[in-house]
This record gives C-alpha cells, structure tokens and sequence, in this order.
C-alpha cells in the first residue's frame, strides 16, 4: 500500500490551514458536496474576496482542489490530505489504547497498587 | 476488550476513547488520584510517568516528568479544573521546562474523564480537547515518541508470553 507521507512543511501549511474556524467549515461542507465560491460565500458572514482568500489558503495546503465545471470551478475536497491529518490523531489514539490496557491490567490486579 | 470505541474528531480538535473498566467508578478513581497507580499507566513501560507532586483539589496541580529509555526527561504538569469523585475529574496538561515550571510556549490538552457505574463496573470516558490544530499537532509530533516506543513494549510483552 502507498501512503502518502507529509514532509514538515506541508503539515505546517495543513494545521495552519485549519486553524480557522471558517475554513474547518468550508472543507467539512466541501467534502461532502463540491460547491463554487460564490456558492459558498452566500453561507458566510464575509465578503466574496475574503472567502475566496481562505479557499486559497487551503487549496495552497493541498485540503481542496478546484474542478472546472462548466463555466465555474468547483471547490472540493481532497480526502487523501484530510486522511494524512487524520493519521496524527490515530497517533494520539494510540498511546490512549496503551493507557487503558495498562489501566486495565492494574485494576485486574487484586490487592495489589490499592491505596491503603 | 477494554476499549468500546473511540472517536477522532479533527475539526472539533477532540479525541474521545470510551473504556468499559472491571472495576466499581470509586475504584477506578484511585488510579487517577493516588499518584502511585497513575504512574503505573500513564506513562509505557519504556517511558514511565513519575508524579513529584499530585494535589487532586480543583486549582491544585501535578507535577510530573517521564524518563526515556537513555535517562532523558521529559516533564509536564496538570491543573484540575473540576472535580466530582467518582464521577468526573476536567484537568489541564501542559509541558514544563527542565526547572519542572509550565513551558506556556508548549501546548496544553484539557482532559474531561467521565466514570459512570455500569452492571460490569465502569465506562470511563476520557476526552481530550485541544486548543488549536497546531498545538494538536505539536502534541502528537511529541507523543509519537511514546507511540513508537509503546508499541515496542507490546512486542515485549508478546516475546515474554510466547
């Protein structure tokens, strides 16, 4: 299997990209429906220049990538980017799984640890 | 099985791991308020967890650092912002500098942990909200050290036990 490995700078360019809560938005709702900016700008409280600038910022972090459709682009996520950030998480994920067998593994041990 | 899911949520920036615990909630909270038991799985075997100070009141704190396999430290502390034994337990972890004083450079995780009584024991729900994706980021880079060398201590565990 081929995983896409992030260098530094492109994390960089990710997590700073979804710092902003306005553009966490617009890639949860362009994940799921692909949709033009000005389409997109009706749902903000922004001008159309300034929502373009965030869709910029993460189409420049590889989040979204613009279709051409018809006479517009269409901006959409991209799922393979989303998925390398998401492997960060599976990293924290794991040391929990290793606290709670340890937790586990100490509440299953009779007598022993207990506070006196 | 201990774990009964976990739930990644990079936009909300939370982690969620329920665990369902053998064990009655007043029980299960020991191994959060006696420094003893927490340094016994907080930390992996290559990496334990010392707990120098550990003052469960709200507004009172831990100390703590966890040495690796070459004698390095690394150090960190608590704030315990709620507290209702043996339910819920909300603290902050944060990063200290080598003095043991909170690095405010370094990003912090809020940890809510939930006890609810259950026919078998308890399910701990533990969340970890993190401030920015940043700082999540920063934690994780941080934390793959203990990843890697957790999953090392299971193979250990395996080869002992063939």
């Amino acid at each position: 299997m081929v995983v896409h490995q992030l260098d530094e700078d492109e994390v960089d360019r990710i997590f700073a990209a979804l710092a902003d809560p306005t553009r966490r938005d617009i890639v949860a709702r362009v994940l799921t429906r692909e949709a033009s900016v000005s389409v997109l700008a009706q749902r903000y409280a922004m001008s159309f220049a300034a929502v373009q600038k965030h869709v910029a910022v993460l189409e420049r972090a590889g989040l979204v990538n613009k279709q051409p459709h018809g006479r517009e682009r269409l901006v959409r996520g991209d799922v393979d980017t989303i998925r390398a950030a998401t492997r960060l998480l599976d990293q924290y994920e794991e040391i929990w799984r290793g606290r709670i067998v340890r937790l586990a593994d100490l509440l299953a041990t009779p007598g022993e640890g207990e506070s006196p | 099985m201990s774990v009964v899911s976990s739930t990644q949520d990079p936009e909300a920036l939370t982690f969620t791991i329920v665990a369902e615990l053998a064990a009655p909630p007043t029980r299960v909270w020991q191994v959060w308020s006696d420094p003893r038991q927490l340094e016994r799985w907080w930390g992996p075997p290559t990496w334990p967890a010392t707990f120098e100070e550990h003052d469960l009141v709200v507004g009172g704190g831990s100390r703590y650092y966890m040495t690796g396999p070459e004698g390095e430290k690394a150090r960190g502390w608590w704030r315990f912002l709620a507290l209702d034994e043996p339910r819920t337990l909300e603290f902050e972890d944060g990063f200290s500098d080598v003095s043991g004083e909170p690095n405010p450079a370094m990003p912090t995780i809020r940890g809510l942990v939930k006890l609810e009584e259950t026919a078998g024991g308890t399910r701990m729900t533990v969340t970890s909200h993190f401030a920015t994706v940043e700082q999540m980021e920063q934690l994780v880079q941080m934390g793959m050290v203990e990843g890697m060398t957790l999953a090392m201590g299971q193979l250990d565990q395996l080869l002992a036990s063939a």
